[in-house]
């Protein structure tokens, strides 16, 4: 089934208002699931549930959140920041968010800022109309 | 201590959904404490049973292996009491479950009148992806839900003793 981002938008934002609670006007492309929508690790699992009931699709939760794994690998981190290694693997796994600003401060506790709301709607689009 | 909110299931898919039956009668302590003179059923009791029924039928579907904990109330609406003398239905549906986690919806019934909404999350705490270590033994599905199955004549494995 192909749709416009506009209508991946749209359900996107009805999802993170029955998940979070939070009112639709809130829920703009550039809101951070966590910082700004409030969201704690189980509602990802619910944003999860939901998304895949809304767009009929199967999310691993690692490829929709992939940064808890890569977190817990030594390697990927040094001195509370993303090593290159690190900044890769994440690029690599999430090229549904955008990382430009990430990659100026690689903070591990600045990861948060990247589950965007934009970020949800570029992992359905690339599910739904890479497929069609 | 005993703090099981369901008498009996009268139904059980595994998998899939459940019903079970609370009586709610005088003989409840509970019932006088909430507004001395005005005996009705917390609120957040009737959560509990939705939990109990709901977090059964998630075990369950894994065969009891996973501590399933309650995590996340996502839907709680009461339309109604629950008094003294009144049977109420609880009834539970899996709406998902994965490996870390499932969700569920429920409505309490007493009679034909929708007494509830309910919708909740448990978490399998044992496969949360930071790692953290909870005791090996399922201090979750404890023998008294052992009972509660069996009565109402459901295969239950052994589970642990109630501590």
């Amino acid at each position: 089934m192909a749709m416009t981002r506009d209508e991946i938008l749209k359900e996107i934002q009805d999802v993170l208002v029955d998940a979070l609670g939070v009112d639709e006007e809130e829920v703009k492309p550039d809101a951070t699931l966590m910082a700004d929508l409030g969201a704690e690790s189980i509602d990802f699992l619910d944003i999860v549930f939901r998304m895949e009931k809304a767009f009929g699709i199967k999310i691993p939760r690692e490829e929709l959140f992939p940064a808890e794994s890569l977190l817990s690998t030594a390697e990927y981190v040094s001195n509370g920041k993303l090593t290159q290694k690190g900044l890769d693997e994440l690029k690599k796994r999430m090229p549904h968010s955008d990382l430009s600003a990430f990659i100026e401060d690689p903070s591990v506790n600045k990861i948060g800022d990247l589950f965007t709301v934009d970020a949800l709607v570029n992992f359905v689009d690339g599910k739904l109309n890479a497929a069609a | 201590m005993r703090w099981i909110w369901i008498d009996k299931f009268i139904e059980f898919n595994s998998g899939s959904n459940a019903v079970a039956i609370k009586n709610v009668t005088m003989a409840e302590e509970y019932l006088h404490d909430n507004f001395p003179g005005f005996p009705i059923m917390p609120e957040c009791l009737m959560i509990e049973s939705m939990a109990q029924t709901a977090g059964i039928l998630v075990g369950e579907a894994r065969q009891f292996k996973e501590k399933v904990i309650l995590a996340k109330i996502n839907k709680a609406v009461f339309f109604n009491y629950v008094r003294p003398g009144d049977t109420i239905k609880i009834h539970a549906k899996i709406e998902s479950i994965a490996d870390e986690a499932a969700s569920t919806t429920g409505k309490i019934t007493c009679g034909d009148e929708t007494i509830a909404e309910i919708d909740l999350m448990f978490s399998h705490i044992d496969q949360n992806l930071a790692g953290k270590q909870f005791p090996k033994e399922n201090f979750v599905f404890t023998d008294l839900f052992g009972v509660v199955l069996r009565a109402s004549g459901i295969a239950a494995p052994a589970f642990g003793s109630d501590k």
